[in-house]
């Protein structure tokens, strides 16, 4: 009874905007669909949208790594206070990061004159998109590996050390495929939240069409232009890929439990 | 190679784990350090590998003579085995053996045929031989440990530490192993250290017991001389069970066979170092009532309650003394104490 409950939800609440997606995406054709996507304005928004998570993703992963190898491997002070600030992205509105970077380099802001004199521009540019993506989804790799490599403990890597290796070595031989998979699940969601991320890089973009629009604000301004078909058309593409991100993310489980 | 510890000192936020410790262990030696949970036995052992350092300017740690106390541990030459192995999980037991090896700069590193070569003798060496393509898991503990151990004797080092080398096994396993490691530490002579809480296992395989509480050694010496003449009153409850009386209700004339000039302060009797007599034989002893009788095993343990000063003693005797006394709970019985010791400075035995 419970599971049918369960089922009954699943269906109404994600399944059947799922379908409904696709369903308005190809209400006027193929054609339409087809040509929705290719027009240069969609183009540049898939463009930016994957520049941006070429540019956060591994960036997070480097940081992850490093946040997450720092806290749970050493001793250190202000190890408490590292670990809260990983958090902050998620405890803070999107908005409210895009705001604070407007606030630190927009124009009016911190930097914004130094920024003008040197002829940089952050704001309502590819960079303060960048920012704002990186600073939302900063948790995701360190959050999915920290537990983990407390859990493993660093009786490898000492084990390793005293065998002769040196850090590199611990690190590529033991500490690395121990938390492969961990890491990869990091990735598919930092990937997922990078490419579908609204509220902070709408703030910070500017809405320059074909310059400086990711894929959901395009989908956004379609939508408000009254192309319906249109933004279903570049939703579809999203939920392609949240899609992909299930299916690998399942994957990556089910690799994860045969390990252990 | 001989090890030397001399004023090692360490503390962890307020905790001293190590306070002054001098150790020496000499060349080819099996050596356990002893001591309960907290006594800074295994932060003994990490810094003597080098995984963990003295306080600033409070000790130094020598290798043959040479001061090693502020050598990294990769360069220390030294095997370390850690309680619940650190195998590394996600590579064969061969690839295991043979990390050491491959980790070597190239200009010291074997060829890789013969680091496998290597590998595979080690895996003989610790009687292992069909599991070369085996993972961790797929182990027992008993060989997941001799793995670690082949693991660390790949790399030739100099000396070899064991932080309770069977701590994570049970029983049977636990004893079997011991015994191995004593013959295998014979046939291959290096110096050798591992750190237990269990008394048992270190007196019976070490060559020497190092007994640690509270980050001080206790006392230092052969299984036989440490048990025998325990040098305080920790060691003595340390090493195996003891009761610990009053001592006047120990006092001479009570006592029997030992005439000790105990005015005050406390004894301490072994289990078996008391006898029974039927209680209407007389001569000297002690009255008490049998209030617990448990006769599984080798032994026969009762509880007995003295009957002047109430105080509970437990008592070992063999099977057969207590089947001759034919005695049950609540029977009167007389005990006689064989040996006691004290350790205040004005008694003599």
């Amino acid at each position: 009874m419970l599971t049918a409950v369960a089922l009954a939800f699943l269906a109404f609440f994600l399944l059947l905007p799922l379908a409904a997606v696709f369903a308005q995406a190809f209400e006027k054709g193929v054609g339409h669909y087809l040509a929705t996507i290719r027009e240069p304005n969609a183009l540049a928004a898939i463009e930016l949208t994957l520049l941006t998570v070429a540019i956060v993703v591994p960036a997070n992963v480097a940081f992850g790594i490093a946040a997450a190898w720092a806290i749970a491997k050493f001793r250190f002070p202000g190890k408490s206070v590292l670990t809260t600030v990983i958090d902050l992205p998620f405890a803070v509105s999107p908005v409210i990061a895009g705001l604070v970077y407007v606030l630190v380099f927009g124009a009016q802001g911190w930097f914004g004159p130094w920024l003008i004199a040197h002829n940089l521009k952050v704001i309502f540019a590819v960079p303060g998109i960048v920012l704002a993506t990186a600073f939302v989804t900063c948790p995701f790799v360190a959050r999915e590996l920290i537990p983990l490599m407390q859990a493993q403990g660093t009786d490898e890597e000492s084990t390793a050390v005293t065998l002769g290796a040196n850090g590199w070595q611990t690190f590529w031989r033991v500490t690395l495929p121990n938390i492969k998979w961990g890491l990869f699940y990091g990735v598919i969601l930092c990937n997922a939240r990078a490419m579908g991320e609204f509220g902070a890089v709408s703030v910070v973009s500017g809405h320059i069409r074909g310059e400086t629009n990711t894929m959901p604000l395009h989908v956004e301004i379609l939508y408000n232009e009254y192309d319906i078909a249109g933004a279903f058309a570049v939703a579809s593409l999203l939920a392609l890929l949240a899609l992909a991100t299930l299916v690998l993310k399942s994957i990556v489980e089910w690799r994860q439990a045969a390990v252990q | 190679m001989s090890i030397d510890a001399h004023g090692i000192r360490k503390r962890f936020g307020a905790f001293t784990a190590l306070d002054g410790v001098d150790l020496h262990v000499p060349q080819g030696k099996l050596v356990a350090v002893l001591g309960p949970s907290g006594s800074g036995k295994t932060t003994l052992l990490r810094m003597i590998a080098g995984l963990e350092f003295p306080d600033p300017g409070s000790g130094r740690i020598l290798f043959h003579g040479d001061d090693v106390t502020d050598i990294p541990a990769g360069r220390r030459r030294v095997g370390f085995v850690f309680q619940h192995y650190a195998l590394f999980r996600h590579m064969s037991v061969l690839e295991n053996i043979a990390f050491g090896l491959r980790v070597r700069r190239r200009r010291d590193r074997p060829s890789s045929a013969a680091i496998l070569e290597r590998a595979h003798r080690l895996l003989e060496l610790v009687q292992l031989e069909g599991l070369a393509g085996r993972f961790p898991s797929q182990l027992s503990g008993g060989q997941r440990q001799r793995v670690a151990l082949a693991r660390a004797l790949a790399v030739e080092p100099k000396v070899l530490l064991l932080d309770e080398p069977f701590g994570a096994l049970d029983a049977r396993v636990r004893k079997e192993l011991r015994r191995w490691l004593r013959r295998f530490h014979d046939d291959i002579q290096l110096t050798t250290i591992f750190v237990t809480h269990d008394q048992e296992e270190a007196l019976e395989i070490a060559d020497e017991v190092v007994i640690l509480n509270q980050g001080r050694v206790e006392q230092v010496g052969t299984p036989q001389q440490v048990y025998d003449n325990p040098a305080t009153p920790f060691v003595y409850q340390f090493l195996g069970n003891v009761n610990v009386l009053r001592a006047p209700a120990a006092a001479p004339h009570a006592v029997g066979g030992v005439a000790a000039a105990v005015q005050e302060g406390l004894i301490y009797v072994r289990p078996h170092d008391i006898e029974l007599a039927p209680h209407d034989a007389g001569g000297p002893g002690l009255s008490a009532i049998v209030r617990h009788l448990h006769a599984a095993g080798p032994h026969a343990r009762l509880l007995l309650e003295q009957v002047q000063t109430r105080e509970q003693v437990e008592v070992e005797v063999s099977r057969a003394e207590l089947s001759g006394l034919n005695l049950r709970v609540n029977d009167l019985v007389r005990m006689r104490v064989r040996q006691v010791r004290s350790f205040d400075e004005d008694f003599a035995i």
